[in-house]
């Protein structure tokens, strides 16, 4: 099977680990599996030379470590190359100074931009803005309708003026429909259109000289090929881009367009999309995403994306319950329900390092299927029945398992195993360290505890 | 044909500009030698063709340098040609739209904005211009305004279709469409479906179900299973068509967005590696920007001088 680009460089080290010195030779084959690697990943093949030559001279300067193998010392350097490649710190939307901020998304068709400019509402909608989103698309079928559609699941404003409208007027009157409404933050999301177009790629100008934007993301796909340096040099030369949004990054691509594309635009990445959900847009961490590069994992961003979303009160509430063993049934589902608001357990699983093959991707779909049953079962179960779970004796399980449409055994299931987990939670919490850790995530979602 | 022909060189000349425009200058006035190889390595790599495929052209190249002896570069122009070529031809390129028992269905998948909707709108007009009775499936009841944009598509393409609301199982709106396709007694059933990810293994499930539901209801179908890679996709592209093929029974791609400048290497790949074929491929937004794929064309038009 296709390997990550990690596991391919975990092999790459593998093959010279363990030799005790960093020689020149096996530096270089080393260095050339990552060349290679890379390649495999995506990255331009001039991004990669260049690179690699950055590689080269810093691993060149340095002394060899006697205490630590030669493929740590040369993930190292790896790591903090790309670190360096990719800019030191994740940075955030610009504001205007003087409402309103205008953030413009702009490239190739087919590349997510209606979904992640809704998705950036949202984002923006919670954080105490008020956005409106701009239909400037007039040329794909339903195009329009989509951005609406998006506009009304985030539960913001729209502003379009039917597919007969110039795009550049559309985004011109945006500004003064977004006075009238009290937005603060327009939304431009234009056509998906070809960089070698050149009308399309005039057009999109005009709009950007005319409306003069905020911010101008380029969204591209995370499974992008080698094209990407070409496409976004030319949108870059056309426009004065600001960031880039990677989308996509739920998939197996192993991503190594984001590489290129900082490089060939100068532009941070500023969010990367990670499923089709309104919410699941992160903010991009270069540390991190080298970090994952190299395999060592994404488990911060997973832990700050489980606070975000589980309500803290109600997360200390039942940690104290937890800690006394006196958790119910009750506080499970509500539980249960905060987990499965942060999406697809598959894609949070698939952050954690080496979760992915301990945990088969059917056996965490087997999960998520899981919780729909033990959801409903416990919605047959009367408010005294989920608070006493002690309570619940056969002929109550009958009633529940007939109400689920469950059987028996899968009520007499949930209820041990219910059992079974309220005494960890409870030692776990005890125990400190772990309970610290995970705070806000308050416990394994069930089916996961075994 | 030559109009087919010109118009596929012009749409491609990007494509045929950037790989000729390397080639040649790669081999004019050089020596065979590693230098030139690597050059020759890194011009197929920047095609998206892969680390695996360019390997194993540049090998064969160097066997054909030494069997036989090749001095002069600019001859392995035609030996890099010859070598691409075969690797497409190996395939069956062809799709035949008609069935002996009932209605042809083909079911279209991909990945999110892949171009299923376009293609699908697109092969209706090209079928019904063949004066076929087609009708479409609206089973991507997922994407927000995914049915209206399927509506749009059968206004131009003048063809009936069959959907439920937003939301709606998309394996029941298949099986009503197969329902609708033999009742109606069409010749084609064309069902778009909402792009996935590979990777989600629910969505995956899904398609299995939309495919069984349809062979259930009319056995023999779908004739046709046909994925829609976009020819920017790097890598990628190869992993997809892997896990689509284990899901369904894919019998062909459809490569879109050739009118970029993506190169399309993925074709060499995927034919080489998983030996399914290219059957059509996309080169623009409008409704006639669909092109059977002819590997000796595509490979020509690829070389052909400027
Ligand atoms: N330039 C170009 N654009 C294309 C081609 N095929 C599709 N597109 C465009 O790509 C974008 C996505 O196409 P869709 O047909 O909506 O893709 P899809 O796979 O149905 O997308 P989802 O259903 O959202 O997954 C649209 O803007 C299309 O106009 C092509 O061959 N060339
Ligand atoms: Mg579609």
């Amino acid at each position: 099977m296709f390997e990550s680009l990690s596991q391919k460089l975990d092999s790459a080290f593998k093959s010279i680990r363990g030799q005790g010195r960093l020689t020149e030779k096996n530096m270089k084959d080393g260095l050339q599996e990552i060349r290679m690697a890379l390649l495999e990943a995506d990255v331009n093949y001039k991004v990669v030379k260049k690179f690699m030559a950055e590689v080269l001279e810093a691993a060149e300067g340095q002394k060899v470590l006697e205490s630590i193998h030669p493929g740590q010392q040369i993930v190292k350097i790896v790591h903090d190359e790309l670190i360096k490649l990719m800019g030191e710190k994740n940075e955030p939307l610009r504001m205007a100074d003087k409402a309103p901020t205008i953030i413009m998304m702009v490239g190739l068709q087919g590349q997510g931009k209606t979904t992640t400019s809704g998705k950036l509402a949202l984002k923006l909608k919670k954080s105490g803005r008020k956005p409106l989103l701009v239909g400037a698309d007039v040329y794909r079928p339903a195009a329009i309708q989509q951005l609406e559609v998006v506009a009304k699941q985030a539960g913001v404003e729209s502003f379009s003026l039917g597919t007969n409208a110039n795009p550049v007027d559309i985004c011109l009157m945006a500004r003064g429909e977004a006075q009238m409404r009290g937005c603060d933050v327009i939304i431009l999301d234009t056509a998906g259109r070809l960089h070698v177009d050149d009308q399309m790629m005039n057009e999109v100008r005009q709009i950007a000289t005319q409306v003069n934007p905020t911010e101008i993301l380029f969204v591209a796909n995370a499974m992008t090929g080698q094209d990407a340096v070409s496409s976004a040099k030319q949108f870059n030369d056309v426009l004065p881009l600001t960031g880039v949004v990677l989308t996509q990054m739920d998939g197996d691509a192993r991503g190594g367009a984001a590489i290129s594309l900082i490089e060939v635009t100068g532009c941070p990445v500023k969010f990367v999309g990670t499923g089709e959900k309104l919410e699941a847009l992160d903010a991009f961490h270069p540390n991190r995403m080298a970090d994952q590069i190299l395999g060592m994992g994404d488990v911060v961003s997973l832990v700050e994306k489980a606070q975000e979303v589980v309500d803290q009160e109600e997360a200390i509430k039942f940690q104290k319950k937890a800690r006394k063993g006196e958790m119910n049934l009750e506080d499970f589902l509500k539980q249960m329900q905060q987990v499965k608001k942060m999406g697809n357990m598959a894609d949070l699983m698939s952050k954690i390092p080496g979760m992915s093959k301990m945990m088969p991707a059917d056996a965490m779909d087997q999960a998520e299927d899981e919780i729909k049953y033990v959801e409903a079962m416990i919605y047959s179960m009367t408010p005294l029945e989920r608070k006493k779970p002690r309570i619940i004796n056969g002929s109550r399980r009958k009633r529940i398992a007939a109400g689920s449409g469950t059987s028996v055994q899968q009520v007499n299931g949930l209820i041990k195993e219910f059992d079974k987990m309220k005494k960890m939670m409870k030692k776990m919490m005890r125990g400190g360290k772990g309970g610290k850790r995970m705070r806000g995530m308050a416990g394994p979602p069930p089916g996961l505890g075994r | 044909m030559a109009g087919f022909m010109g118009r596929l060189k012009d749409r491609l000349s990007k494509t045929r500009g950037n790989l000729v425009g390397n080639v040649k200058k790669i081999v004019t006035g050089r020596s065979i030698d590693d230098a030139m190889f690597d050059d020759l390595e890194e011009t197929l790599i920047a095609s998206d063709m892969g680390v695996e495929t360019t390997l194993s052209i540049v090998d064969e190249l160097r066997d054909r340098v030494k069997s036989d002896k090749l001095k002069n570069a600019e001859d392995l122009y035609g030996a890099l040609k010859d070598a691409l070529r075969k690797r497409l031809a190996e395939g069956d390129h062809t799709i035949n739209w008609t069935s002996n028992n009932g209605p042809h269905i083909t079911l279209i998948a991909g990945v999110n904005g892949s171009g299923k909707t376009t293609t699908t709108g697109k092969l209706a007009a090209k079928l019904a211009g063949e004066n076929r009775k087609v009708l479409l499936g609206a089973a991507d009841t997922f994407r927000a305004a995914a049915v209206e944009q399927l509506m749009i598509w059968s206004d131009r393409a003048k063809v009936d279709i069959i959907k439920h609301g937003e939301g709606a199982d998309p394996a029941s709106v298949a099986f009503d469409a197969t329902d609708a396709a033999l009742a109606r007694n069409v010749d084609n059933l064309l069902i778009d479906t909402a792009g996935r990810l590979h990777t989600k293994v629910n969505l995956m499930e899904e398609l299995k179900k939309i495919q069984r539901v349809v062979q259930k209801r009319h056995p023999g179908a779908p004739h046709e299973v046909l994925l829609v890679l976009d020819a920017t996709t790097g890598q990628n592209g190869l992993v997809q068509a892997r896990q689509f093929t284990e899901a369904l029974h894919v019998t062909g791609i459809i490569l879109t967005k050739l009118d970029g400048t993506a190169k399309g290497g993925m074709a060499f790949a995927i034919q080489q590696q998983l030996g399914i074929s290219i059957k059509y491929i996309g080169v623009g937004e409008g409704i006639d920007d669909l092109q059977p794929f002819d590997p000796d064309e595509f490979v020509d038009a690829l070389f052909e001088e400027a």
